[in-house]
């Protein structure tokens, strides 16, 4: 069997969810704690990879890094690389596709940390940095824990953008999903069910740990 | 000394509550807070901490500006070096009483304070549990040692006591008194309590509507007249009995419940809940030694 698509699909989960991650905190953080009449408009921004279909994004990426447009071939001329059929293109893509998956739940988690908490951090001399860092992300840990999970297994699972993008490269742009699709194409039906197995037992060992953690097993370590 | 003279429009309970507070807090002293719910008591401590801005006003404590709307001076919240302990004790769940109380100690290098504390608090024994598994009174005192480990200029007490039972109250009375005394602060309590102000305070601010209605020495303010009595307890009327020709009120002291004898004129300005003074000048005390 070849394993590349498996290892691709992971690299390529993994490598969203830690820069997701980052880039997730202080948008969830300002989603959290601010009052400004633009929130209503991020939020929707934020939410729309939910309900639209993956190629409805897909088509937008495509156009948009593509290199005969003014944003793909300022990125070409600028980093040197292109964002269509290429992993990095996954990335990006990826990222917003699960975007709402890793900002919902640490929103969530960090709008439930109480006032007070806040400001007594704050009247200790604590920048507000600091008590995000120090006070309310740590006593947010179950929805930092389902953030990203979520973004993670929801990357494993993505279909539409990937195919409108990355294509069919194997190593590049081939991840699990697709070579299924390609097999079963082919009526290559033994391969595609291997690849099928291997992403319905690990999403559901991943989700099944999730549930489990915060179902109450960890949770009296944690608060 | 801490002068504050501030405005600011609330909206407290559907209605608008214009804050005005003009008052002189000699350091070193201990303020009560005294009125209704939705008088401003707890903005007042807001404004001070910092955590809300006046509308107009100043506020200098020794002789620094915290805030003064002219010159456009608001100290932020991590400048003014002010503790308050909030109604619902605000601990950091995610750190042991000991990690919360080094949270908010300021200087990282000396470390005994919170030993002292430990041992004035009696909190040693708990120092590595997280507050989830404290009781109340515990909550309460890792919440007063924390605000006392930053060494505050101003401690603020934001109805600590409210939610303990009258025993653990009165234990926690001591604790406050105890450390306000040992650590030179100047602290300001909100209460509904007479007797736990009379025993805690030297002023008393009177709040309502907004306003400060009246304010001084607790008994004074609470009694409106002058008493000469030799003994004087606060208690709160709990019975009015009649009897033939006087009645009998009884009258909880503490956590004692006495009988006193009183004419159909003392009665009729009383009712049940009322807080009472008891005091007594012509008799002898009999007294036993224990």
């Amino acid at each position: 069997m070849d394993w590349s698509p498996i290892i691709l699909t992971f690299k390529l989960a993994l490598v969203t969810t830690i820069i997701l991650f980052f880039i997730a905190i202080p948008l969830a953080n300002w989603l959290a704690n601010t009052r400004s009449k633009f929130k209503p408009v991020i939020e929707t921004i934020v939410s729309l990879p939910l309900v639209l279909p993956p190629t409805v994004l897909g088509f937008y990426f495509l156009i948009a890094f593509s290199p005969g447009n003014a944003f793909g071939s300022w990125i070409d001329e600028t980093f040197g690389f292109q964002l269509v059929f290429s992993f990095t293109g996954l990335v990006i893509a990826s990222m917003i596709y699960s975007l709402p998956f890793m900002v919902h739940p640490i929103q969530s988690g960090l709008s439930s940390i109480p006032t007070s908490i806040k400001e007594a951090s704050y009247l200790m001399g604590k920048s507000k940095f600091q008590t995000l860092t120090q006070v309310s992300l740590p006593n947010s840990k179950a929805s930092i824990l389902t953030a990203l999970v979520l973004s993670f297994a929801h990357t494993i699972g993505e279909f539409g953008v990937v195919l409108m993008i990355g294509g069919n490269i194997p190593d590049k742009t081939r991840v699990a999903s697709i070579a299924i699709y390609d097999e079963v194409e082919a009526l290559n039906y033994t391969q595609a069910n291997q690849y099928a197995i291997i992403l319905l037992l690990f999403t559901f060992l991943i989700l099944f740990w999730v549930y489990f953690i915060n179902g109450g097993f960890l949770k009296n370590f944690w608060k | 000394m801490i002068h504050i003279d501030i405005n600011k429009a609330l909206k407290s309970h559907d209605e608008m509550l214009n804050l005005q507070i003009q008052c002189a807090i000699e350091e070193g002293s201990f303020v009560s807070i005294y009125g209704p719910s939705g008088a401003g008591k707890t903005s007042t401590l807001r404004l001070l901490a910092g955590l809300m801005e006046p509308d107009h006003g100043t506020i200098i404590v020794s002789g620094e500006s915290w805030y003064n709307k002219k010159q456009n001076i608001n100290l932020s919240p991590q400048k003014r070096n002010v503790a308050l302990v909030f109604q619902d004790y605000a601990l950091f769940p995610n750190m042991t009483v000991q990690q919360n109380l080094e949270f908010a100690l300021q200087d990282k290098s000396d470390k005994t304070i919170i030993s002292e504390l430990m041992d004035i608090m009696e909190i040693r024994k708990i120092k590595d549990r997280k507050p989830l598994k404290l009781s109340g009174g515990e909550k309460q005192r890792v919440a007063l040692a924390r605000a006392i480990v930053q060494r505050p200029k101003i401690l603020l007490l934001d109805e600590p006591l409210a939610a303990l039972d009258h025993i653990l109250r009165k234990r926690i009375q001591e604790y406050i008194s105890k450390v306000h005394k040992k650590y030179a602060l100047t602290t300001l309590l909100i209460s509904h309590d007479i007797p736990e102000i009379v025993k805690l305070s030297d002023q008393v601010l009177c709040l309502e509507k907004g306003q400060i209605v009246k304010k001084g020495a607790p008994l004074d303010v609470f009694l409106n007249k002058e008493v000469s009595g030799k003994f004087k307890f606060v208690g709160e009327l709990l019975k009015i009995e009649k009897q033939e020709v006087v009645y009998i009120l009884s009258i909880l002291i503490h956590s004692n419940i006495i009988k006193v004898i009183a004419v159909p004129s003392e009665v009729s300005k009383l009712e049940v809940g009322d807080k009472v003074l008891v005091a007594s000048k012509a008799f002898n005390p009999i007294i036993y030694k224990l």
